[in-house]
């Protein structure tokens, strides 16, 4: 097959339209641009807003670009948690420097999709697009972790990751997140996720354990099956009280099983029985779904304490 | 890769750091270079001065009636130039691949989700889709048939009637029974043929009013004659170029935008351009036919096919295009590439408000493969025989009978091809190898777990056809030019990637001892050379390319053979020189040629096949093709997902052509039909499209493919065939999800009769 270039007048190339794009280097430089152009949408990755645009659901007048803000692209310590920037990539939370930090995060960051998507979608991007498969997000609800939101004037605020999610406080005009905060646990933790398919694909149900062996606790989120990551608190207190803390983490293998039931039934929970007393059987996708929300949670709980 | 017949024809020994050449080479593509860089040009690639961008408004239900269409606010925009409707078609309103039942645009009824309504011709892309977007129609919408089994009783959703075609095949004693009896349902998914480059085109509007479409066909001359026809002008003044082709496994491209892009260009007397979302590909391009098959099978004891009864019926969806003569294969290889004595075959295609169905590769045949070998496996757990044994109790040879009464003349190597991937080796388990990194089902960051994973073995075989079947005129022209030592090739056959222009190259190599071949641009002032599907190009075009050169060769010897008193069957060419039995005369083909500038034309035609009759008797298949897959599948039985490990494959290919290309072929089918096993269906809820984009419609990615073990090509020549060669690319297609399916049956022993396979029906529950 030839170069059809130059017949009929026609060429391979189209000119480009050109956009209004700002790239602030700090955080507060960013919160000003967005403030003066309340039009203008952050990009951070890239990799869901992109897709809206380019499918011409999303057409921003303006962007700001995140991606030259440095303070937000790695992290620091603070008083027993770490201070990870917004703009941390998946590639970079993936690599074994990070997963000795908070191995679930780095294990949901290499679920998280294929290299080229890795290497551009962000921590940040994540928690603001808010997918219900969002790899990162049952990690951070397991992690009770806290978004530190950039506003004007160098103002920053908390608001705990669970709270965003569940739509309970929202980011404000002018808003960035600017750091997650997450407690370093220094014990195992576990990401599981099930896809349909051996390649990276989105979750079906995914779901993270931690264990805080300092309060003797085990803290479990079930992501992709609802809007938001579930936590299953009941099945965590119960089969905290059944783990041998002081004995290599020990448990008896039923109650593992037992744990699994109990997280998947909490989050799937059996129709309520009508007026007359008839009991609805799910349908057999949604008895799968609960089913594989048990093995998975098995799974990762059995992990974390092997 | 086996070689054995590849040493027919007697080469002298070459200078071995020569390239590559000939037949039988692996002779790397000449557009690999600027695939791989980017510089090839797509048909979303062009651009004219002065350009306008078209729209199309597609129905957003599968069933409504049109009670009205107001064009006025869409035509007021500003940067709008042109806003058309059905009432702006100048010549035939309807159109379609197989039969003309489609119209241009709906008028009163949409009969599908997408079906085109309006397209709009502005200054900017998004100015066409918001133009689009803001044409009023006034539906009342009706109630979709979308289950085929209900399209019998349904209302007529069109003027001719739901029942698409209907084929009972009545082979042999019906009374015949036998000592085992199996029964089973089965259902195949919606397969997209998803060409990684969505459509697009640009239409260009002639000084004498004619137009130029530069669109990816696959099939430019019919795409032609039907924008000729609906444009209401002579086929001469409609010229389609071709441009280069992302991808194409089916008839790639949709005639719904085509159509209006040269009606856009016509009326506003500018290039207008469409370039397809990812969404708008899903609505428009035709989908492979999902299926619903119910068979029964009796055997003897000893596992002897007696009989086999079946029901297939394709959900046409709402036009009829190409599912006639997808049927007419889904019926005459319902029972695989066995001896059955007693075969009572009833097929339907009818018609629904689902989308359209079409042409994908191994159309019709790969629905019935997944059914007829789940029977075998299901006589062989009756039974007690191991499946490939029953398999090889019952295998079609050279000389048997089809259930369509047609003898099988071509080579039928299946016996040879099953005994292949049987005697092959089997990967190793994990526990074998534990230093080896093994990826779990469920991916490397996954939840697989090695205690719940289990593996399964199992086998699938395979026919298709080749070429079109029940009397379809397949011929193709071929042209070949020789000139200061440089050949070039013109020939319609468009090339999708399978490798055609390769083809094409290095048979005129062969032919003429000449190193250097272009293969020109394809566009319709060539004469037609078909459509790229079923292997025909491999057969009729790579004929035509074959006899031309041939022609050319006698043009250039004659002139030779004449003077010193030989014949030109004593005369050779290798490499550009041109050599006599006795070494006596020893010239170059320049030399020979003398400044003349030569060119022959040829046609090939394979020989004339006839309809099945009504009782789905006859010589309907011009050729076939043969295939055994062994697959090995690991399975997470609590989470239910699957990898496949390795397909094993043995493949009855006539003649290795190129053999990189062919094992590439054979690779991409194998991997087309992992999806159709594993992950891809396109949902469609009440006749509507669900998740129409790459995220929602799994394909393949490089994880999910297996290792694919090609262990055996069998080269037995097909004489009827140009070369010998058979077609590769469809029948791996059609084998290898029923030997994923397979293997699932055996790693869990769930009955797995549906595809693709879902997560549930591969869970085992009790321990």
């Amino acid at each position: 097959m030839g170069q059809r270039e130059g017949a009929a007048g026609l060429t391979t190339h189209a000119p480009q339209a050109a956009q209004a794009v700002t790239l602030p280097t700090t955080l507060d430089e960013a919160v000003a641009a967005l403030t003066a152009l309340p039009a203008a949408v952050p990009v951070a990755g890239g990799t869901d807003l992109m897709s809206a645009v380019n499918s011409g659901q999303l057409r921003p007048t303006a962007l700001v670009g995140l991606g030259r803000i440095s303070e937000i692209r790695g992290w620091q310590y603070q008083d027993g948690h770490a201070l990870l920037g917004a703009g941390l990539t998946h590639a970079r939370m993936g690599r074994p420097d990070f997963a000795a930090l908070i191995p679930a995060l780095a294990a949901a960051a290499r679920a998280a999709g294929p290299p080229h998507i890795r290497n551009a979608g962000t921590l940040g991007g994540n928690v603001a697009s808010a997918a219900p498969t969002g790899d990162a997000l049952p990690v951070l609800a397991a992690l009770e972790a806290t978004l530190v939101i950039a506003g004007a004037g160098g103002a920053r605020r908390d608001v705990p990751v669970s709270h965003l999610l569940a739509g309970v406080e929202m980011l404000g005009p002018g808003e960035l997140i600017g750091y997650v905060r997450v407690p370093l646990l220094h014990a195992p933790q576990v990401f599981l996720k099930a896809t349909g398919r051996t390649g990276p694909g989105r979750a079906v149900a995914s779901v993270a354990v931690v264990l805080d062996p300092a309060r003797r606790g085990v803290r479990c989120a079930v992501g992709a099956i609802a809007p938001m990551p579930l936590r299953p608190l009941d099945a965590e207190h119960w089969v905290a009280q059944l783990i041998d803390w002081d004995n290599g983490r020990a448990i008896v293998p039923e109650a593992l099983d037992a744990f699994g039931e109990y997280v998947a039934a909490a989050c799937i929970p059996d129709p309520v029985p009508a007026e007359d007393g008839s009991v609805q059987q799910l349908p057999p996708a949604v008895l799968h779904l609960r089913r594989t929300v048990a093995a998975l949670s098995r799974r990762a709980l059995g992990r974390a304490l092997s | 890769m086996s070689s054995d017949a590849v040493t027919a024809t007697t080469e002298p020994a070459r200078d071995p750091d020569a390239p590559p050449h000939g037949l039988g080479v692996s002779l790397p593509a000449a557009d690999a270079r600027a695939k791989t860089e980017g510089t090839f040009p797509y048909a979303a690639d062009l651009w004219a001065e002065g350009l306008l961008w078209a729209a199309v408004l597609r129905s957003p239900h599968p069933h409504a009636r049109i009670l009205s269409i107001d064009t006025t606010h869409a035509r007021e925009m500003p940067g709008v130039r042109a806003v058309i409707t059905h009432e702006d078609v100048p010549g035939t309103p309807v159109h379609g691949r197989g039969t003309a039942d489609r119209p241009v645009f709906a008028s009163e009824v949409v009969r599908h989700h997408g079906e085109p309504i309006a397209a709009v011709a502005a200054d900017h892309p998004d100015t066409a889709r918001m133009a689009a977007a803001a044409v009023i129609v006034e539906y009342e919408v009706l109630d979709p048939v979308t289950d085929p089994e209900q399209a019998f009783e349904a209302e007529p959703l069109h003027p001719d009637g739901n029942l698409i075609r209907h084929i009972p095949l009545h082979h042999g004693d019906p009374e015949a029974a036998g000592d085992v009896v199996v029964e089973g349902l089965y259902r195949i998914g919606r397969q997209d043929p998803a060409p990684i480059g969505a459509e697009a085109g640009l239409a260009v509007p002639r000084p004498d009013g004619g137009v130029e479409l530069y669109l990816a066909s696959t099939d430019p001359h019919a795409d032609r004659d039907t924008l000729a026809a609906c444009y209401g002008l002579e086929p001469e003044r409609v010229k389609v170029v071709v441009t280069g082709v992302p991808g194409a496994t089916a008839d790639r491209e949709d005639r719904g935008f085509q159509i209006p892009l040269g009606l856009l260009a016509l009326r506003t007397g500018c290039p207008v351009k469409l370039t397809a979302t990812r969404e708008e590909s899903f609505l428009g391009h035709a989908h492979r036919h999902p299926t619903l098959l119910r068979y029964r099978h009796h055997a003897d004891a000893e596992g002897r096919l007696v009989k086999v009864e079946a029901q297939v019926l394709l959900d046409a969806g709402a036009y009829a295009d190409t599912s006639a003569e997808v049927l007419a294969a889904a019926v005459a290889f319902a029972c695989g590439p066995y001896v059955v004595p007693n075969a009572f075959i009833e097929g339907w295609a009818v018609r629904t408000n689902n989308p359209p169905s079409g042409h994908v590769r191994g159309e019709g045949v790969m629905q019935v493969c997944a059914a007829h070998e789940a029977q075998m496996d299901k006589l062989a757990r009756n039974l007690g025989i191991d499946p490939a044994e029953l398999r090889l109790r019952n295998v079609l040879a050279t000389g048997d009978v089809l259930p369509t009464g047609q003898t099988v003349t071509c080579p039928a190597p299946v016996a040879e091809l099953l005994q292949a991937v049987r005697d092959h080796a089997l990967p190793p388990l994990p526990k074998d190898a534990p230093e080896d990194d093994w990826l779990l089902p469920g991916g490397p960051e996954g939840a697989g777990e090695p205690d719940a994973v289990r593996r399964g073995v199992g086998y699938a075989v395979g026919m298709v056809h080749m070429l079109g079947a029940e009397g379809a005129d397949e011929v193709s022209t071929a042209t070949v030019k020789v000139h200061d030592g440089v050949a070039t090739v013109l020939c319609a056959a468009v090339e999708s990637g399978q490798g055609f222009t390769t083809l094409a190259r290095q048979i005129v190599q062969e032919t003429l001892g000449i190193d250097e071949v272009h293969v020109a641009p394809v566009d319709t002032d060539q004469p037609p050379a078909g459509a790229g599907c079923r292997g025909r190009h491999t057969w009729v075009s790579g004929g035509a390319v074959e006899r031309a050169a041939k022609m050319v060769r006698t043009q250039v010897l004659q002139p030779l053979a004449h003077k010193f008193g030989m014949s030109t069957e004593l005369l050779q060419i290798n490499d550009g020189r041109i050599t006599s039995y006795d070494g006596v005369l020893s010239t170059t083909v320049t030399e020979a040629m003398d400044g003349k500038e030569l060119w022959a034309t040829a046609q090939c035609r394979p020989h004339p096949t006839e309809p099945l009759d009504e009782s789905g008797q006859g010589d309907a298949f011009v050729g076939l093709a043969f295939c055994a897959i062994r697959a090995v599948v690991d399975v997470d039985v609590e989470l239910g997902s699957v990898r496949v490990v390795e397909l094993a494959l043995a493949q009855d290919v006539g003649r290795i052509l190129n053999p990189a290309q062919l094992a590439a072929r054979i690779e991409a089918g194998v991997t087309q039909g992992v999806g159709i096993a594993l992950t891809e269906n396109l949902r469609t809820p009440r006749g509507l499209v669900r998740h129409p984009d790459l995220t929602g419609y799994a394909l393949p990615t490089a994880l999910d493919a297996p290792d694919i073990r090609i262990v055996k090509l069998v080269e037995e020549r097909d004489v009827v065939a140009p070369f010998g060669a058979k077609a590769v690319s469809a029948v791996p297609v059609v084998t290898s999800p029923a030997a994923i399916a397979s293997a699932v049956r055996a790693a869990t022993g769930r009955p797995v009769n549906r595809l693709p396979i879902r997560p549930q029906a591969a869970v085992v529950t009790a321990p």
